[in-house]
């Protein structure tokens, strides 16, 4: 596994989300509310289209960190959801996540990460601890 | 509307909750995750909102107005196929904020006697 140093920021990565990733969370998480699959319905709540699941979206910011421990367990890992991410029908939208190494001590690391949509925030406050061996 | 006499309180699941490698595998492909050799950092929530919906549904929450808040997840052990998890429950906190009622529900994973995570979620029921 690499070394962290303090302030340094890790590569960003994408990760794509449309209509078809909403429904194979669904399947897997039990998470079957209609605001993340049906159109109509999303509208009749308020909302402007089919939202993610803030669990999918967290989920994904979550392959991102497992993918910075690599072999190292992943100790931390929590997150606000403060916007919804839209998820119009035959789009795939782009959810953009980065990190950045906050402090180092205990034997873990510590990251600060952003996770955005056209660049709007949709994660804040996000954290992550991995474990340095 | 929540019964506030629920803060303080912990459900302790009835039901273990087994850990199959075929779910580990089918929430990584969701995902998109290509490890299949221990549960993604999130992949218990399944467990504990499953858990969290029982006693808030009967507790007065209205479930259809929630969205999640907050989530924070601890993991202590990895968890892998094959796992038998208890989950017990404790709500730490409720209040309402503008007419949103906002309880965070901590959950505790123990395989065994070995605490393996704990989870916190901040649910928000709109007004």
């Amino acid at each position: 596994m690499s070394t962290f140093v303090t302030g340094a920021e890790i590569a960003p990565k994408s990760f794509i989300i449309n209509r078809e990733v909403l429904i194979a969370y669904a399947n897997v998480s039990g998470d079957q509310n209609p605001i993340h699959q049906d159109e109509a319905f999303a509208q009749s709540v308020g909302l402007e289209n089919v939202i993610a699941h803030g669990m999918l979206t967290m989920a994904l910011v979550g392959r991102y960190v497992s993918e910075i421990a690599g072999s190292s367990a992943v100790k931390e890992f929590s997150a606000r959801f403060v916007k919804p991410v839209v998820v119009p029908a035959n789009t795939d939208v782009e959810l953009l996540v980065g990190a950045k190494v906050l402090s180092i001590e205990n034997n873990s690391a510590k990251f600060e990460i952003t996770a955005s949509c056209k660049g709007v925030k949709v994660l804040s406050m996000a954290k992550a601890v991995i474990a340095i061996k | 509307m929540l019964n506030p006499d629920i803060v303080g309180r912990t459900f302790t699941g009835v039901n273990t909750f087994t850990v199959t490698q075929e779910s580990i595998i089918e929430f990584c492909a969701a995902i998109g995750e290509q490890d299949f050799t221990i549960a993604p950092p999130t992949y218990t929530i399944k467990i504990s909102l499953a858990e969290s919906q029982v006693f808030l549904k009967e507790s007065g929450l209205n479930w259809d107005r929630v969205v999640h808040g907050d989530q924070k997840f601890e993991i202590y052990q990895p968890i892998v196929g094959g796992d038998l998890l208890l989950c017990s429950s404790t709500v730490e906190s409720a209040r309402v904020v503008a007419g949103n009622e906002i309880v965070t529900v901590r959950a505790d994973l123990h395989r065994g006697s070995e605490h393996v995570a704990s989870s916190w979620a901040t649910l928000v029921a709109r007004a």
